[in-house]
């Protein structure tokens, strides 16, 4: 396509001013990390001293080696059970379609509107009630519940387009429902599994409000809701909240990083369907 | 169909009803077998789901402290959301705040992807998709932190301010009554903005290049192009956008909790942070679940209208 010189610069302009916007925030944590501990640099300048020490320092404060080892359980807790059941009833609804498949459907995608805040406090309640708060149960169990109008819209998307003479060769053949779903139809779902599985990771380890009002503890929280907690301690040094903050968002930077097209297409997806 | 071959020689319509009204064993068990897949799913999603959503609504009736006994209000919770200042304030701040959400990132988004999509399709428009895409996948919370940071008083914002010789209106920004909302307003920019985007440009690669071609050769200009194709065919991803950010406006909670918490006064609360203050520091909980059904509504009110207009046209 022929584009106008002019325009292609300004266009660019543009671009490279938006990428600045995005990218300076992390530059200015990343200099205000390496100034003494307790001071008030300004928000661009490069210490004197660079004090890498800081980072050492917000390490052992935010307790990492503990929340970093919370927040994986947590995720590979949330993760693979969200994957499995929801799979079970996307299959069920999109491709067995069972009666009153449509009514479970409906009321799945309801839940889609629903701010976790709507249901916060009753969840409260009931994990007094059962004895799981203040636990990591007690962030677990309520997310995978919140991920199942999202993750059985998604996973019935797809069994509802997969061809039917597939399920019905497999039943010639005598194959069980199980048969059908775990020899043929699981194999056949990888990719939208394995896009749930990026989505509700990322989501499981940025989740904050469940950790904030479920969880006194910060170390059994996941990493949003650690950072949460830390910052309420060292909201006035402002170096070391800095350094703390960069070391809770290294392992995000990373994955995305490895994964970048995996989790941008996932993403996108995932708001077009839901 | 195979059953309705074999038994050809009976009446295949009479046999047709027969097994619509009583389905056979072999149906009924595979029925049965479907309903069990869905059990774990239903099983979480009404304990953990429905059944708090309706005891929100339930305790939405009550004057409850969360230990004592409860006491029927009837609709007293809701006249006093409508009626207190503070409560009813939130509810203005949610809609304030789906301008800088929302508007501004949808609106801001279509042109930045449409610049992409025009002038940047090779490496260039790749490296800023990913670049402007990043703060989608970092924690709302540190994302809060990090602008709660660059918003104070030495941070970077009024240093570029006074460099660009602005110094006269540098402040805190969000301890100013007047300018603590448009900042946080700035943060939610920041976060949905390549979201927008990128969601934007997926669905203009999809559009016709042909009808680029041939309006240029008709010598249109960027904006004739862009009135005239893009917006008309991207509806339906206008719409998702609209969704996605207008609920997190709605619904926003991280990112004030921990740059203002609500403040100064209650400049910058919306209804996610009352209901957590109310719930979990004042013990006012049928307050809180009422604003919280409030909320529930809200976003339902404003979700359908966008979903059916963009819904439709995308037939």
């Amino acid at each position: 396509m022929k584009v106008a010189r002019g325009e292609l610069w300004a266009g660019r302009a543009l671009l490279l001013a938006l990428m600045a916007f995005t990218i300076l925030p992390f530059i200015s944590i990343f200099m205000t990390a390496l100034h003494p501990s307790g001071t008030v640099p300004g928000g661009l300048e490069w210490p004197e001293n660079p004090q890498w020490i800081n980072f050492v320092t917000a390490f052992k404060m935010a307790e990492m080696p503990k929340l970093l080892a919370s927040s994986i359980f947590i995720v590979l807790s949330v993760v693979p059970a969200t994957l499995v059941i929801s799979t079970m009833a996307g299959f069920a609804i999109g491709l067995l379609r069972i009666p009153g498949s449509r009514v479970l459907l409906f009321s799945f995608v309801f839940g889609l509107t629903l701010p976790f805040q709507g249901i916060i406090i009753p969840i409260y309640f009931l994990e007094r009630a059962i004895g799981i708060y203040n636990t990591r149960v007690a962030i677990v169990l309520p997310l995978i519940a919140l991920y199942m109008p999202f993750a059985v819209f998604w996973m019935r998307a797809h069994f509802v387009n997969m061809p039917s003479e597939l399920s019905e060769a497999a039943r010639v053949d005598g194959a069980t429902t199980w048969d059908l779903f775990w020899r043929i139809h699981v194999p056949l779902a990888r990719a939208p599994v394995a896009s749930l599985g990026i989505l509700t990771s990322i989501w499981t380890w940025n989740q904050f409000l469940l950790c904030l009002v479920l969880v006194e503890d910060p170390t059994q929280r996941t990493m949003a809701g650690g950072l949460g907690a830390f910052q309420g301690h060292y909201a006035n040094n402002v170096p070391l909240l800095c350094a703390g903050t960069i070391l809770i968002l290294v392992p995000t930077l990373v994955v995305f990083m490895l994964f970048q097209r995996q989790i941008i297409m996932a993403l996108i997806q995932g708001a077009v369907k839901g | 169909m195979v059953i309705l071959m074999m038994t050809s020689d009976k009446r295949p319509t009479a046999f047709v009803i027969s097994r619509r009204t009583s389905p056979s064993k072999k149906v009924r068990r595979e029925n049965f077998v479907g309903w069990l897949f869905t059990l774990p799913a239903l099983f979480m999603y009404a304990f953990f789901v429905l059944v708090p959503f309706l005891l929100t609504i339930l305790y939405s009736f009550f004057r409850w402290n969360g230990v004592g006994p409860m006491t029927w209000v009837g609709v007293k919770n809701y006249m006093s959301v409508l009626q207190v200042p503070n409560l009813v304030g939130t509810i203005f701040n949610a809609f304030w705040l789906v301008v800088w959400f929302s508007i501004i990132p949808v609106g801001l988004g279509l042109i930045v992807a449409s610049v992409i999509h025009r002038v940047a399709t090779g490496r260039f428009g790749a490296v800023a998709r990913t670049v402007l895409f990043l703060p989608q996948v970092i924690a709302l919370v540190a994302a809060g932190i990090i602008w709660g940071w660059l918003l104070a008083l030495p941070g970077l914002i009024n240093q570029i301010l006074k460099a660009v010789g602005l110094g006269v209106i540098t402040r805190a920004w969000l301890g100013d009554f007047h300018w603590a909302l448009p900042s946080v307003g700035i943060v939610g920019v920041w976060v949905l903005l390549g979201f927008c985007i990128v969601l934007l440009q997926t669905g203009m690669a999809k559009i016709d290049p042909s009808l680029y071609e041939s309006a240029r050769l008709d010598g249109a200009s960027w904006f004739q192009e862009f009135l005239a194709i893009t917006v008309p065919l991207l509806r339906h991803e206008i719409g998702v956008c609209l969704t996605v950010t207008v609920i997190a406006a709605l619904a926003a909670f991280d990112i004030i909790w921990v740059t203002t918490a609500g403040g100064p006064g209650n400049s910058t609360s919306v209804p996610g942070i009352q209901i957590y203050v109310l719930a979990f520091t004042q013990r006012a909980i049928g307050l809180a679940s009422a604003l919280a059904v409030m909320l529930m509504v809200l976003v339902v009110i404003v979700i359908l209208p966008i979903q059916w207009l963009t819904r439709e046209s995308a037939q």
